[in-house]
C-alpha cells in the first residue's frame, strides 16, 4: 500500500506538485491521470525517492521515506519515464544486474528472472542486446527488470508510451494480472481511455493539485456526464493535453 | 559482518557490470589498451632515434660551411679540413642565408686578413650563426673549436719563434671535469616521460568516466539505477574500481611498451644508460597507484558537472592538460627537489620518476611522502564526488 500526504515540491518559482494527497490499495490498479506537464513524474519521483518533498510524507507499507528511503525502495518495483537500459547487455543481463542489486541469491535470482521472461514473453529477445530493441521490447525488458524482486508495490510512469496496439494490450493484460496477485500497481497516464479501462481508481492531477480521486463509475456520477471523457473535461477545466 | 558482505557484494555487482559492459565498447578498449599506451612509447621512441642520430651524424660526419674570403686566408681553410669541415661556395648575404637556415653557419674572412697577418696584428674572423636554431649548436661549437684551436696553434708558435715559452701568454688553463654520469645524462632527454604515464593513466579511464556518469546520465539509466535500494556512495565506488582497473591496466601495457622498447633506443652510443626494466616498472606503479585513485575520482568529478557525453569530452579534455604543468615545469626550469615536492601529487610522482632515471633510489621517505600526499588528494575527491553523487540533479536526465 501507497499514501502520500500533501506533497509539495517546488522548482525554483514554479510549484510542480502542490499539495497532493492519494492511497494505493493492495490488490487495486491506481490510476494518476493530468495532462502533459500536471506533476505526474514529479509526484512519482518523490514516491520512489529520487526526491526528496519540499512538504509532506510518502509512506510504502507504512514506512516513512523520509527516515529510510533504502525500504521503502525495497518494497517498491519502479518503471521511471527514462526507460535507460544498458545497451551493451542483453536483456537477460539487464534483468541479472538489477536483481544483484536488490540482493537476490543466485539461485531465486535464476527462477524469477526466467519466470518473468515467459510472463512477458520476451524469450526471443532474452539474449540479445538491448541496443536496437524496438520500444515494445524495451520496455518489457525495463518491466522485467522493474519486478525481478517480487515488489508489492509496482509504479508505472506512462507505461504505454509509444507503443502500438498489440504492446499497449499485451502490457494492460499484464497489469491485471499484477493486481489479481494481490500487489498495489500505481500508474500514469495521460489516456483517459486506458485509465478508464484498468483503473479501480482514478486520481486526477491538474496543476499539481489532485482535482478528482474517485472510482470511474463515481466519477460519472459526480459531473453529470455519461461519458469519462467529458467527465474528465469537466474536472480539469480545459480539453488542454488529454488524449483520447 | 553479514551486512558488510552484502555492501562488499553490491560494490563488486557493479563493478563487474561496468568492466563488463565496457570490454564490449570497442572504443574504451582501444583508447585504454591501444592508442593510450602505445602511442606514447612509439612517439617517444621515434623522437629519441631521430635526436640521438643527428647528434651523431653531426659530430662525426664531414661539413660543409659556406666562406666568404676563403682566397684571403689558405692556411685556416686547411687547418678546417684537417678537422673535417670543408668550405662551400661563398654567399651574398650569410645574415639572411643562416635565418632561412640554408646553413648552420658561414664563416666570413676580411679581405686585410693576409696583410694584418702577416704584419703580425690580430685579425678577425666572423661566424654567423642563429643561436635559436638549436639544431645548429654542435655545427657552430665545432667550427668555432676548429677555429680557436688554430689560432692557438699559431700563436704559440709565434711565441716559439721568439723564443718565449707559451704558457706566457696562458697562465691559466680551464680543465673541465664534467660530473654528469651515464644516466643523468639521459634525464635531460626523458623529461617528459612521467607526462606520458599520467597520460596514459588518463587516456585509459577516460572513457569509461565519462561512460558511467554523463553517459548514464544521457542515456537516462541512471534514474532506474538509483530507483534499486543501493546507496548511491556504493554505486561510485563500484564505478571508481572500474575505471581505476582500466586505467592500471593501461599503465601496465605502457609500462611492458617501455620496457621493450628501451632496448631499441641506442642510448649507450652518446653515453647514457637507460634502465625501463622491472625495477623501474615496478617502482612506478607504485608511486601511480594512489594518482590512479585521484584522476579516476577527478575525472568522475568533472563528468558529473557534464550534461552530455560531449559536454564531458570537451571539459575532460581540458583536465589532461594539468598533469603537463609539473612536466613542462620541471624541463623549463630546474630546482632541486625538496623532500616536502614529493607530498604534492603529480609533481611527486614526476620527481621520483626523475630520479629513478637518473639511477638514484627513492628513499623511503620520499615514497612515503608521495604515497601519503596523493592519497589524501585522493580521498578528497573521492568524498567531493560523493557528495555530487547524492544530489538531486544528478539522477535526471531531462
Amino acid at each position: 500500500m501507497i499514501e502520500v500526504r500533501d506533497l509539495h515540491k517546488a522548482f525554483g518559482e514554479v510549484k510542480a506538485v502542490d499539495g497532493v494527497s492519494f492511497t494505493a490499495r493492495d490488490g487495486e490498479i491506481t490510476g494518476l491521470l493530468g495532462p502533459n506537464g500536471a506533476g505526474k513524474t514529479t509526484t512519482l519521483r518523490m514516491l520512489y525517492t529520487l526526491m526528496k518533498p519540499d512538504r509532506g510524507q510518502v509512506l510504502v507499507e507504512g514506512i516513512d521515506a523520509a527516515t529510510d528511503p533504502l525500504a521503502v525502495r525495497r518494497q517498491l518495483g519502479v518503471l521511471p519515464d527514462a526507460r535507460g537500459l544498458y545497451k551493451r547487455l542483453s536483456a537477460r543481463e539487464n534483468i541479472d544486474y538489477f536483481a544483484r542489486l536488490q540482493g537476490l541469491p543466485e539461485e531465486l535470482l535464476a527462477t524469477r528472472r526466467d519466470a518473468l521472461i515467459e510472463a512477458l514473453e520476451m524469450q526471443d529477445i532474452a539474449d540479445r542486446r538491448t541496443e536496437g530493441f524496438s520500444q515494445g521490447q524495451r520496455v518489457k525488458t525495463a518491466i522485467a527488470r522493474a519486478l525481478v524482486h517480487d515488489p508489492r508495490n509496482v509504479i508505472l510512469d506512462e507505461p504505454t508510451n509509444g507503443l502500438d496496439v498489440m504492446a499497449t494490450r499485451a502490457l494492460r493484460q499484464f497489469m491485471t494480472k499484477l493486481k489479481s496477485e494481490g500487489r498495489c500497481v500505481l500508474f500514469s497516464s495521460h489516456i483517459m481511455q486506458e485509465v478508464g479501462a484498468l483503473c479501480d481508481r482514478i486520481v486526477v492531477i491538474a496543476n499539481g493539485r489532485v482535482v478528482a480521486d474517485e472510482t470511474p463509475d463515481a466519477l460519472r456520477e459526480q459531473t453529470g456526464e455519461a461519458s469519462l471523457e467529458d467527465a474528465f473535461v469537466k474536472i480539469i477545466g480545459s480539453e488542454e493535453g488529454l488524449a483520447a | 559482518m553479514n551486512n558488510k558482505l552484502h555492501c562488499t557484494r553490491t560494490i563488486l555487482t557493479v563493478f563487474l557490470k561496468e568492466v563488463k559492459e565496457n570490454l564490449r565498447d570497442r572504443r574504451t578498449l582501444t583508447s585504454a589498451f591501444l592508442t593510450g599506451p602505445l602511442l606514447g612509447p612509439l612517439i617517444f621512441v621515434m623522437l629519441i632515434n631521430v635526436t640521438l642520430n643527428r647528434e651523431l651524424d653531426k659530430a662525426e660526419k664531414p661539413l660543409t660551411v659556406p666562406v666568404i674570403g676563403a682566397e684571403y686566408a689558405p692556411n685556416l681553410l686547411s687547418a678546417l679540413k684537417a678537422g673535417g669541415v670543408s668550405p662551400g661556395p661563398a654567399v651574398a648575404d650569410p645574415a639572411r642565408t643562416v635565418q632561412k637556415m640554408d646553413a648552420d653557419v658561414v664563416l666570413r674572412i676580411a679581405p686585410d686578413y693576409g696583410k694584418s697577418w702577416s704584419k703580425g696584428e690580430s685579425v678577425q674572423v666572423e661566424l654567423f650563426y642563429d643561436s635559436s636554431q638549436r639544431d645548429a649548436g654542435t655545427t657552430v661549437e665545432r667550427v668555432s673549436n676548429l677555429i680557436e684551436g688554430y689560432a692557438r696553434q699559431q700563436g704559440a708558435m709565434r711565441l716559439v719563434a721568439r723564443g718565449l715559452s707559451p704558457s706566457t701568454a696562458w697562465p691559466l688553463k680551464v680543465a673541465k671535469r664534467d660530473q654528469a654520469t651515464p644516466q643523468s645524462r639521459a634525464v635531460l632527454m626523458f623529461a617528459m616521460l612521467p607526462y606520458f604515464f599520467v597520460i596514459t593513466i588518463f587516456m585509459g579511464g577516460m572513457y569509461l568516466a565519462i561512460d558511467l556518469t554523463a553517459g548514464e546520465r544521457e542515456r537516462q539509466s541512471l534514474e532506474p539505477l538509483f530507483a534499486n535500494p543501493v546507496a548511491r556512495w556504493k554505486f561510485l565506488c563500484g564505478k571508481l574500481a572500474a575505471i581505476a582497473v582500466f586505467s592500471t591496466a593501461s599503465l601496465l601495457v605502457t609500462l611492458l611498451a617501455f620496457a621493450v622498447v628501451g632496448q631499441f633506443i641506442p642510448a649507450e652510443k652518446i653515453g647514457m644508460e637507460l634502465d625501463l626494466g622491472v625495477h623501474f616498472a615496478a617502482n612506478v606503479l607504485l608511486l601511480m597507484l594512489p594518482l590512479v585513485l585521484l584522476l579516476a575520482a577527478l575525472q568522475s568529478m568533472v563528468a558529473a558537472f557534464a550534461k552530455s557525453y560531449r559536454e564531458a569530452q570537451t571539459y575532460l579534455s581540458l583536465l589532461m592538460l594539468v598533469p603537463l604543468i609539473p612536466s613542462a615545469l620541471l624541463s623549463f626550469m630546474p630546482i632541486k627537489p625538496q623532500d616536502w615536492m614529493y607530498a604534492v601529487p603529480l609533481l611527486g610522482q614526476n620527481l621520483g620518476i626523475m630520479q629513478l632515471l637518473r639511477g638514484d633510489p627513492v628513499t623511503a621517505t620520499q615514497i612515503v611522502l608521495c604515497l601519503a600526499g596523493t592519497s589524501l588528494a585522493a580521498l578528497i575527491s573521492v568524498l567531493v564526488t560523493m557528495q555530487l553523487y547524492r544530489s538531486e540533479r544528478l539522477a535526471i536526465s531531462a
